[in-house]
C-alpha cells in the first residue's frame, strides 16, 4: 500500500501526520475490547434508528445498514479552505454554464464546446429552453465527488447536480461518533456540521417563486421503497417541513396543492428527490405514477420552484465533465482551483483507440451510468471482463468516457482482520441560492474490500465521519 | 397536515391498539383454559375468540381443529392472517416508518425497535412455553408507545389523529371482548328467563356460578379493570356490573364511553370545513353512552347492543378516513 496517499500516515504506518497526531494518540490509549464494544454499539443505535438503506434487485424490499467506520478522516483547515473555494468557484460556474444552455447558448457560440455535445445529450431538456428559474440558479444542492490522488492533490470526480444524497449520512455519522466518543471531540476542535438542515432550508426559502413572502416549502419522495428513502424523512423533519409523495400534490390553474387534512394547501417550493423522467407523466414517462400532472406547466409559469431545477443533467454528464475547467474560465474568467481528472472521449477518434489500447489500465464509465454500475476498473478486471467491454465500447464509443486509474488515498480503517489502509473518497455539499454555501464536512465513502476503487453502498462501500479541523 | 400522513398516524396507532388487545383477549383465553372445563367448553372459547375477531373463515381455511396451540400461532404469527399481532406490529412500524419525520425520534425508535424484538421473539419459542409473557411483552410496549407519543410529541394535528386511531381501535376491541361470551350463543336473552339468569347461563348445559365468576373476574382482567371493579363496586362480581363498568363508566380508561370521550375531544381538534356531519355523528354515540343506564342495554339484550355499537364504529371510521385521511382529489 506504499504507493498510494495516506491520510493518516506520511510514511508507511511509521510517522503520523500531524493533524492526526492527537486522534492517533488517543487511538493508541484505546483496549480492543473497546473498539470492539463501541463497534458493536453504533451497528445496533444504527438499526434501532432505522438508518438503513433499501436494496434493489435480489433482496428487494431489505433494508441494510451502510458500514460505519470509527476511524474519521480529518482535514486540516489550509487543505479545506482551498477545497471549498474550489466548489464555490466549480459550482458558480456549473450553475452559469446550466443557465446559459438554456438562453442565449453564448458557451457554444464561442465555440467552447460542440453543440451536438449539448444539443444531442439525452439530458438537455428542450422542456426548459427559455424558461426563467428564481435567482438563475439551477443545482441548488450539489454534491461534488472529490479523491485525492497521486502526492495527495484533491480531483473532482464527479458533479452531481440532479439528486445528490448522502448529506443524512454526514450527519448521522457525526451523531454517532459523539455519542461513541464524546472525548475525542473536546481533544480537537472539529467544524460542526449540524447546522446542514437550517442551510438548506435557508437556501431553499430564498428561492421561491417572485412574490411569495413566506413560502411552504416540501421534500417530495418517491416513497418508503427508495433506496434513499430514511435521507428524505430525515431532511424533512430536520427542517420542519412536509415530506410529499407525488400522490399528494395535484396542480390547478398552474398552482401546485397538497391534499391536506384541511383541504388543499398551496406549494412553493419543492426540494423534489426524484429523476426528471418521474417529475410529470403529462410531459416526461407517462407511466409514472410517483409524479405529478401539471406539474412541469406549472414550473414553467414560474408557481413553483424545483429543487433542483429540471434539466440539470446537461452539466454533470460525464461527456460534459471534461469541460468544466474551461467553463470555469469562460463564465469566470478565474483559473479553475481544483483539478480535473485527464479525461479521453471515446466519441473522438484518437481518444477512442488511445483507450481501447489501453483498457487494461483505466477506468472506463457509461456517460450516463451512475452508483459504480457499468463501469470498468481496467487493473482490476480479468482478461475476459475486459474484452467483454471492449465489446460494448465498440458497439457504442460516444456512451463511454475513460480515465486513468486514480491511486486513490487510503485510510486506515476497521476490517475482519484489524485495522488496514482502505480507499476513500468525499462528497461535500454545495448550497445554491441568494449565496454560495456549504458546511465544513462532507461525507467520506470508503471501499471496505481490499484494494476495490468503488466506494457505493451499492458496491459494499462503507462511510466514515468527516472532520474539518479550525485553525 | 398532509392527509396522508394523517392516515399512515391514524393506522399506526390503530394497528399498535389492535395488537395489544388482541394480546389481551387471547391471555384471557389461555387463562381460562386453566380453569377445570370440558374440550367441548374449551374448543366453545376458542370458537368464540375467533368469531369475534372475524378469524373463523381463515383458521377454518388452514386448520381442521381447533386447539389453543394453532389459535395462539394463527392469531399471534400467521403471515396469512393480517389481523395477527405480529401483522399489526409490522404494519404499526411499516406506516410509521412511512411519516417517521411526523414522529418524534423517540416515537419512531419505539415502533421500530418493537418491531425488531418481535421477529426476534417469534424466532425463538418462547412463545409456546409461556404465552401470557409474550401477551404482557406486547401489551408493554404499546404502553410504551403510547407513553412516549403523549410524553414527547408536541400537541399538534399529528398527535391528535394518533390519538383518534387509538381510541377509536380500542372501542371496537373492548366491545368484541365484552361480546366475546355471546357471540354465536343463539340468544343471548331467552324467553321467561331474567336477565340475571340468562347471563350467568349462557349455555344450555348451565354453566356454573362459579366458573362464571372467573370468567368475567378474566375479562376484568384483560382490559386491566380487576382491581377497578373492586374499587368502584366493592361487592361480588356480576355480569351487570361488569357490563355497566367497561360500557358506561366513563372513568374506566378502557370502557366504549372513556374511548368515545376522547374519540370526540380529539375530534374536535382535528375539525375542518366538512367534518361537521361526522362530529355530530360520534357525538349521539357519545351522548348515547353518557346518558344510559345499564338496564336500558340489557333490556335491548347486551349482544345485540354490542353489535349495533360495532356498526356505528365502523361507520364512524369511513367518515374520519373520508373527512380527513383520503379526501377524494379536491
Amino acid at each position: 500500500m506504499a504507493n498510494f496517499f495516506d491520510e493518516m500516515y506520511s510514511d508507511g504506518t511509521v510517522s503520523v501526520r500531524k493533524h492526526y497526531d492527537e486522534f492517533a494518540a488517543w487511538l493508541s490509549s484505546q483496549t480492543a475490547e473497546t473498539i470492539v464494544r463501541k463497534r458493536a454499539e453504533s451497528d445496533l443505535i444504527f438499526r434501532r434508528v432505522g438508518i438503513t438503506f433499501a436494496v434493489y434487485g435480489n433482496d428487494a424490499g431489505t433494508e441494510r445498514l451502510i458500514p460505519f467506520d470509527i476511524i474519521p478522516r480529518i482535514i486540516h483547515a489550509a487543505e479545506w479552505a482551498k477545497l471549498e473555494a474550489g466548489l464555490v468557484q466549480r459550482v458558480k460556474a456549473l450553475n452559469m454554464f446550466i443557465h446559459d444552455i438554456y438562453h442565449g447558448q453564448k458557451i457554444i457560440k464561442a465555440g467552447v464546446i460542440p453543440a451536438e455535445q449539448i444539443l444531442k445529450n439525452a439530458q438537455y431538456r428542450p422542456e426548459m429552453q427559455d424558461v426563467d428559474v428564481a435567482s438563475d440558479i439551477y443545482a441548488h444542492i450539489a454534491g461534488v465527488d472529490i479523491v485525492r490522488a497521486g502526492e495527495g492533490e484533491f480531483y473532482v470526480l464527479e458533479d452531481n447536480l440532479r439528486v445528490p444524497s448522502g448529506v443524512s449520512y454526514m450527519l448521522e455519522n457525526r451523531k454517532m461518533m459523539m455519542r461513541l466518543f464524546p472525548e475525542l471531540f473536546t481533544r480537537h476542535k472539529i467544524a460542526p456540521v449540524d447546522h446542514y438542515p437550517d442551510m438548506l432550508l435557508d437556501n431553499l426559502r430564498s428561492v421561491a417563486p417572485v412574490g411569495v413572502v413566506d413560502p411552504t416549502v416540501v421534500v417530495m419522495t418517491p416513497g418508503m421503497y427508495n433506496s434513499a428513502y430514511f435521507e428524505h424523512a430525515f431532511l424533512a423533519q430536520q427542517m420542519g417541513v412536509e415530506l410529499v409523495e407525488g400522490q399528494d400534490l395535484f396542480v390547478k390553474d398552474d398552482t401546485v396543492y397538497m391534499r391536506t387534512t384541511r383541504g388543499p394547501k398551496r406549494v412553493d417550493v419543492i426540494y423534489r428527490r426524484i429523476d426528471d423522467d418521474y417529475l410529470d407523466p403529462l410531459a416526461f414517462r407517462a407511466d409514472s405514477s410517483l409524479g405529478v400532472p401539471g406539474l412541469l406547466s406549472a414550473y414553467r409559469a414560474g408557481k413553483v420552484t424545483l429543487t433542483n431545477a429540471i434539466g440539470t443533467g446537461v452539466a454533470d454528464d460525464k461527456s460534459i465533465y471534461p469541460y468544466v475547467p474551461d467553463m470555469i474560465k469562460f463564465y469566470l474568467s478565474e483559473e479553475p482551483i481544483l483539478n480535473n481528472v485527464p479525461t479521453y472521449q471515446c466519441r473522438k477518434k484518437e481518444d477512442l483507440s488511445y483507450t481501447l489500447a489501453n483498457l487494461e489500465k483505466l477506468v472506463v464509465k457509461e456517460v450516463h451510468g451512475a452508483g459504480g454500475y457499468g463501469m470498468l476498473v481496467g487493473p482490476a478486471s480479468t482478461k475476459q471482463e475486459i474484452e467483454d467491454f471492449r465489446q460494448r465500447v465498440i458497439a457504442k464509443p460516444d456512451g463511454y468516457i475513460a480515465q486513468p486509474t486514480l491511486a486513490l488515498s487510503v485510510c486506515p480503517t476497521y476490517v475482519d482482520a484489524g485495522i488496514a489502509p482502505r480507499h476513500l473518497d468525499l462528497r461535500p455539499f454545495v448550497l445554491s441560492g441568494k449565496t454560495v454555501s456549504m458546511v465544513k464536512g462532507g461525507l467520506t465513502r470508503v471501499a471496505l474490500k481490499e484494494g476495490s476503487l468503488v466506494v457505493n453502498s451499492s458496491q459494499g462501500g462503507g462511510t466514515k465521519d468527516t472532520w474539518i479541523l479550525e485553525k | 397536515m398532509l392527509s396522508r400522513t394523517a392516515d399512515h398516524l391514524f393506522w399506526m396507532a390503530r394497528y399498535t391498539e389492535r395488537a395489544e388487545n388482541t394480546a389481551r383477549m387471547l391471555d384471557v383465553h389461555v387463562q381460562t383454559a386453566l380453569l377445570p372445563q370440558s374440550t367441548d367448553d374449551a374448543e366453545q372459547g376458542w370458537r368464540a375468540l375467533l368469531g369475534i375477531s372475524e378469524l373463523q373463515y381463515g383458521y377454518n381455511k388452514k386448520y381442521d381443529a381447533l386447539t389453543q396451540k394453532d389459535v395462539i400461532d394463527f392469531m399471534v404469527r400467521d403471515p396469512s392472517n393480517p389481523s395477527s399481532i405480529a401483522a399489526c406490529l409490522k404494519q404499526a412500524r411499516e406506516n410509521a416508518r412511512a411519516v417517521r419525520g411526523a414522529l418524534t425520534t423517540e416515537a419512531w425508535e419505539i415502533q421500530n425497535a418493537t418491531w425488531i424484538k418481535m421477529q426476534g421473539y417469534l424466532q425463538t419459542n418462547a412463545l409456546e412455553q409461556n404465552p401470557s409473557d409474550f401477551f404482557e411483552w406486547v401489551k408493554h410496549r404499546s404502553h410504551l408507545s403510547r407513553g412516549v407519543t403523549i410524553g414527547t410529541m408536541l400537541k399538534d394535528e399529528a398527535f391528535h389523529f394518533i390519538r383518534l386511531g387509538t381510541f377509536l381501535e380500542r372501542a371496537d376491541n373492548t366491545a368484541r371482548i365484552i361480546d366475546v361470551k355471546f357471540h354465536g350463543a343463539k340468544e343471548n336473552v331467552k324467553p321467561g328467563q331474567s336477565q340475571q339468569q340468562s347471563l350467568l347461563n349462557t349455555d344450555a348445559k348451565g354453566q356454573d356460578n362459579q366458573i362464571d365468576f372467573y370468567y368475567w373476574a378474566a375479562i376484568l382482567r384483560s382490559v386491566s379493570g380487576f382491581e377497578i371493579y373492586r374499587k368502584v363496586y366493592r361487592d361480588v362480581i356480576t355480569p351487570e356490573r361488569v357490563a355497566e363498568l367497561l360500557i358506561l363508566r366513563a372513568d374506566m380508561p378502557r370502557s366504549l364511553a372513556a374511548c368515545m370521550d376522547h374519540v370526540l375531544s380529539n375530534l374536535k381538534h382535528v375539525r375542518n370545513d366538512v367534518s361537521a356531519d361526522t362530529e355530530r355523528f360520534a357525538g349521539k354515540l357519545d351522548a348515547d353512552l353518557k346518558f344510559s343506564r345499564i338496564e336500558e342495554v340489557f333490556d335491548a339484550g347486551l349482544h345485540d347492543y354490542l353489535t349495533v355499537f360495532l356498526e356505528r364504529i365502523f361507520e364512524l371510521g369511513n367518515r374520519i378516513s373520508k373527512d380527513f385521511l383520503v379526501p377524494l382529489a379536491a
